[in-house]
């Protein structure tokens, strides 16, 4: 039921790009992986809650005030690209002279 | 230092009648670790800075004081650079300590490297890591299981005495268990989240792992407990858990009949039997019972661990930390480029699953349907703690199996952790401790208790611990004088 197509579109959701070996492949286990899944099918889950965290604590609130976080400098160590104190990044549209 | 000998007490009375030094101590350690990990790559990283550390007088009250410790490489090491095992993150230093690191420093506690994982925890013999994978100590051609198999393989191989891991699937126990060693996934709120790199919020734990059952106690009292950054953590009062007594007199021990299925080897029933009956010798009360959603754990846990995983990882950008890719012309393709070369394809795959499910036209038949049968599984585990305190089977279905003879079919690797998984998904302490070899390779038994219960586990893996003798037990790497 999965083809090469879904796991593309897949592929876009996850921002991840294969090249045609590896989709191939991909296609293949995850096929697979969710031929497994679709046991689940034979679960009655009629009226049943979903699950979707198990925290046993109520949530709690602290005061919206502010507090010394981390400096610029910290914040920055592990920055791939930076100048003048910010963050660097490529034009976000492909610039003319590529 | 041979830690074969010693436990966390005994190197305490060392330290405080000073035999040896923190400072020696540390030092002997760094020493193990030199002298072995070309061989059996349990650590991606060692702080040898603490070599030089001076020497200090040591409190007689503070058990843990100069103590060296392992801790996983997912887990936040201020400075000290924490990869996941990935590309992603191979030059990464983090700003700031781990919540359970900060508490095992502030207990004196000494972190003496990084140990190795599957990439971002995601795997079951550590054969993914992008730093190559860790051999078992036990039979170097065999997988350490995963992802914690870094640390179980350091503890096992004696070139520490405990070491921190994380367990979202089993990636403590099961390591645990094809490594002769104790080891122990509290339960889900027991210990902070804060600064341990998340894979799927709703299942990550950090548990140790230890060849002395008390010893993984003593660290989980120091660890444990309500922390400001972790919303999901509990405010329940932390025992004394290193008070163990070694008794199961009139527990109620449940051994799920399904558990005993699943393709378990007939050599670590055996083995897993004759733990049980040594419990039923000692006078625990046990039983046969049934826990029928158990075998779609697998099923369960992939489509939600691996849900959770592609929403934890949408982070990883290329922006503003890890992996950059180089040859890039816009900024979507930054994020897509550095994703692409940096993440290899197990992480890949589970990103791409969870994506699926959660994508439109999927997330009811997948998603929901898994967390539906979730709560089924946490409601089959609540009316089995009605009467009884403890659950026991297997760790894992074998031991540790050959290395590279499962990485290219991961649906058969999924499904080493069928046992593991339930307690996961409903979130209770779980452990395994050894209890006997199968073909010359350890098999653990697993102990599973109610939420908080963690108590009843340490007692009872302190009688087999007793009465199993196999702590006499040598791997072929590690112990010999």
């Amino acid at each position: 039921m999965l083809d090469k197509e879904l796991v593309q579109h897949v592929a876009h959701l996850s921002k991840l790009e294969f090249d045609e070996a590896d989709l191939e492949k991909f296609t293949l286990q995850l096929d697979e992986i969710i031929q497994m899944e679709n046991e689940l099918t034979a679960v009655d889950t009629t009226n049943v809650r979903p699950t979707t965290h198990i925290a046993r604590q109520e949530s709690t609130f602290r005061a919206d005030e502010p507090q010394k976080g981390p400096s610029r400098t910290e914040l920055l160590s592990n920055v791939p690209e930076q100048a003048d104190g910010f963050i660097k990044v490529p034009s976000i549209l492909t610039t003319e002279e590529d | 230092m041979n830690y074969f000998d010693e436990t966390i007490t005994s190197l305490h009375q060392k330290l405080v009648t000073k035999q040896i030094s923190n400072a020696e101590l540390a030092q002997a350690t760094l020493d193990n670790i030199d002298k072995t990990n070309d061989t059996i790559n349990s650590f991606i990283s060692v702080n040898t800075s603490i070599g030089q550390e001076p020497a200090f007088e040591i409190a007689a009250d503070q058990p843990l004081q100069g103590i060296p410790l392992a801790i996983k490489d997912n887990i936040l090491t201020k400075d000290l650079k924490t990869t996941a095992a990935s590309k992603m993150l191979a030059n990464f230093r983090p700003i700031y300590e781990a919540t359970v690191v900060d508490r095992a420093l502030r207990a004196g506690m000494v972190n003496i490297g990084k140990t190795n994982l599957d990439e971002f925890a995601m795997g079951s013999s550590t054969e993914t890591s992008y730093f190559g994978a860790t051999k078992n100590p036990w039979n170097l051609n065999k997988v350490p299981g995963g992802s914690s198999g870094g640390s179980a393989a350091a503890v096992a191989s004696g070139q520490v005495i405990a070491a921190l891991g994380t367990d979202t699937g089993g990636s403590v126990r099961q390591p645990a268990s094809f490594n002769g060693v104790f080891g122990i996934k509290p339960t889900y709120g027991r210990v902070s989240r804060w600064g341990v790199i998340a894979f799927s919020s709703s299942l990550d734990q950090v548990g140790i792992l230890s060849r002395h059952v008390v010893d993984s106690a003593q660290i989980l009292e120091a660890i444990s407990g309500y922390d400001k950054h972790d919303d999901t953590t509990s405010t329940q009062e932390v025992p004394a858990f290193s008070k163990i007594k070694a008794d199961v007199k009139g527990l109620r021990v449940a051994v799920p009949e399904e558990f005993m299925g699943y393709g378990v080897d007939p050599k670590v029933k055996e083995q897993v039997q004759k733990a049980i009956n040594t419990l039923q010798q000692q006078g625990a009360v046990v039983e046969s019972v049934q826990l029928p959603h158990a075998q779609y754990a697998v099923q369960v846990y992939y489509i939600i661990a691996s849900s959770e995983a592609s929403s934890n990882l949408q982070r990883y950008d290329g922006i503003r930390y890890g992996y950059r890719a180089d040859d890039v012309h816009n900024l979507e393709d930054v994020y897509i480029k550095s994703r692409s070369e940096g993440f290899g394809d197990e992480v890949k795959r589970r990103i791409m699953l969870g994506s699926f499910a959660l994508s439109a036209g999927y997330f009811d038949a997948y998603f929901n349907k898994a967390a539906q049968v979730r709560t089924l599984i946490i409601e089959d585990f609540k009316k089995i703690f009605a009467d009884y305190d403890l659950v026991v089977g297997p760790t894992a279905p074998t031991t540790a199996f050959d290395l590279n003879s499962r990485i290219d079919d991961p649906v058969v690797m999924y499904m080493n952790d069928i046992l593991t998984i339930p307690a996961n998904l409903a979130g209770l302490p779980a452990a395994s401790v050894p209890v006997g070899l199968a073909d010359n390779m350890p098999v653990g038994l697993q102990l599973i208790a109610p939420p908080f219960a963690e108590q009843t586990i340490f007692n009872a893996a302190q009688v087999l611990e007793n009465e199993s003798n196999f702590l006499q037990m040598q791997p072929k790497m590690g112990g010999q004088k």
